[in-house]
């Protein structure tokens, strides 16, 4: 091997001139939060900057590395040296070490997000906490070295937050540019292929908040990068800003849309004797007769859930039909509204339908979880009793033009007394 | 009983509500946009856009306050699970 392993030791690992990595190697974890499976094991990345006016950490690790990552930072600075402790983020893969630091350290003032306040007692117990609240334009002197905060939300929690050493132009990301891959090399040049789990690491954790990242990437982007010092995996010092514009290509549409300019509006359905499917090609017929919407239906059963995930990501409207099959609706709506949580949904248009024998309660429950998902749902759905009639048919076809209306923003103003609701 | 009207602007609906009623238990049944985790005045999922009207609300308790101070809310924003309506006409939409 070319590369000596530089977290074989147990010392801190310089990254830059007075910057060192202090964090754990995890090398057997085979599962992440209960989500994310991590093949390679993962890394807690800490790091300690010094300057000439005093000492600053930048997050810590998993509680049960906290000796690991005394030692490194031991090595490296004393305790009454510490005049800051950083917290990107609060989860506690990054702060189980904490309550030990500031045992040690009991004098440093802890930095955190805006965001993380109502989260900090939660996790630390404490009735007084010290701390202070930092947001973007912010910033804290070490003497000769300048931390500046980044208020970056949901990336991968609401707390979470960057933080950028000026003068080495070192950015220390918290979880965004990270990946679950621990190799004792470290360092982007030296380590395996991570490929894999940086796009792994992206679809499971940031994709849910693509229009997050798209924000913290316009405040990132402007930054001169000598280095990307995420809190998992390798250290990204060669071509740092390849992994940025990485981040940028995958939180913008993964399909091109053709649709340009329409509104668009996706109808799903099941059918076992084509009631349903009869329903479907109503809702779709009515929304294409309106200017400006883009209809596309699909058969469920004929397609796996990962493209249509895909789909729903960028379209503006949802509708999903299902007949009631034992008091429920049927499993691949079930399958495919329970992998929404891997992208954004919130405040796009919902509504359901279905067929049904004799209780019909799916449209119900499928309009519940639309709302659990935080879709709108202004429009009541609609059912019909086994093969739907002219008039049901027609209810249908209003729904599609309704909903289409209200994509394009040209939905009728309605006035009801709170009575009137169901 | 006093009415007031709210009008959720997203989704082109006014609502006449008894005074008291709070926009959470008028918003999710008429499909509009502001959306919910806690419910507990927490989270500020549901941070809701005062339009107009905003004087017709029951003024934030400290804790609404404090939650909308830390997630940045800007002037005349609110937790559409805790902002209550007293009268007049209000419009909303998700903020
Ligand atoms: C990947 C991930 C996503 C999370 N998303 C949410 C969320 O959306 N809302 C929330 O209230 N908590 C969220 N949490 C926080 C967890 O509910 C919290 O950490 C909890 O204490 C974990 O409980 P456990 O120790 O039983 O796993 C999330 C945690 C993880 C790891
Ligand atoms: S839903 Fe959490 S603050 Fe209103
Ligand atoms: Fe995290
Ligand atoms: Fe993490």
């Amino acid at each position: 091997m070319a590369t000596p392993a530089a977290a074989a030791s147990n010392g801190a690992i310089g990254i830059a001139p007075g910057v060192h990595w202090i964090g754990a190697l995890d090398p057997d974890l085979r599962n992440f939060d209960i989500i994310l499976r991590t093949a390679n094991g993962t890394t807690y990345n800490a790091y300690v900057v010094r300057g000439s006016a005093g000492v600053a950490v930048i997050d810590t690790v998993k509680e049960e590395f906290t000796d690991d990552f005394l030692r490194r930072l031991e090595s490296v600075a004393r305790y009454d040296e510490i005049r800051a402790i950083v917290l990107n983020h609060l989860e506690p893969d990054h702060t189980g070490a904490l309550p030990e630091l500031l045992r040690r350290a009991p004098h440093a003032q802890l930095y955190i997000s805006t965001r993380a306040q109502p989260m900090l007692k939660g996790l630390l117990k404490e009735d007084t906490l010290y701390y202070q609240a930092v947001t973007t334009g912010d910033s804290i002197s070490l003497g000769d070295r300048t931390l500046s905060f980044l208020h970056t939300p949901y990336l991968h929690w609401p707390d979470t937050q960057c933080t950028y050493l000026v003068e080495e132009k070192i950015l220390f990301s918290g979880d965004v540019f990270g990946c679950h891959f621990c190799d004792p090399r470290l360092f982007n040049d030296a380590v395996g292929d991570f490929r894999f789990s940086f796009e792994y690491y992206y679809a499971h954790i940031m994709r849910p908040f693509r229009t997050w990242v798209r924000e913290a990437l316009d405040l990132i982007e402007p930054l001169e990068l000598a280095i990307l010092a995420p809190a998992h995996g390798p250290i990204l010092r060669d071509a740092p800003s390849r992994y940025v514009n990485r981040y940028r290509a995958l939180a913008e549409s993964s399909l091109k849309n053709e649709a340009g300019e329409e509104r668009t509006l996706l109808v799903f359905y099941l059918s076992a004797y084509g009631n349903t499917r009869l329903m479907a090609e109503a809702i779709a017929s009515g929304a294409d007769g309106v200017d400006g919407v883009r209809v596309s239906l699909y058969d469920l059963q004929g397609g796996e859930v990962q493209p249509f995930v895909d789909l729903i990501e960028e379209a503006d409207g949802l509708v999903f039909g299902s007949p009631t099959i034992n008091g429920d609706a049927v499993k691949p709506v079930w399958d495919l509204l329970s992998s929404l949580t891997a992208v954004s949904v919130r405040g796009k248009l919902g509504a359901a339908f279905g067929s049904y024998g004799w209780s019909g309660e799916a449209v119900a429950m499928i309009e519940d979880r639309l709302r659990g998902l935080k879709l709108r749902v202004p429009l009541p759905g609609v059912k019909a009793k086994l093969i739907p009639n002219a008039d049901e048919l027609s209810h249908c076809t209003d729904l599609g033009r309704e909903l289409a209306l209200h994509l394009t923003g040209r939905f009728e103003h309605k006035v009801i007394d709170m009575a009137a609701l169901r | 009983m006093p009415k007031a009207k709210v009008t959720f602007e997203d989704v082109g609906v006014t609502v006449t509500v008894p005074a008291g009623t709070r926009l959470i238990e008028v918003s999710e049944k008429v499909g509009a946009g502001i959306t919910y985790g806690c419910r507990e005045g927490e989270c500020a999922t549901c941070i809701t856009k005062v339009v107009s009207g905003h004087e017709f609300l029951a003024a934030p308790s400290v804790l609404e306050h404090q939650v909308l101070k830390d997630n940045m809310a800007p002037r005349h924003h609110r937790l559409a699970c805790q902002a209550q309506v007293l009268g007049g006409e209000i419009v909303v939409r998700p903020g």
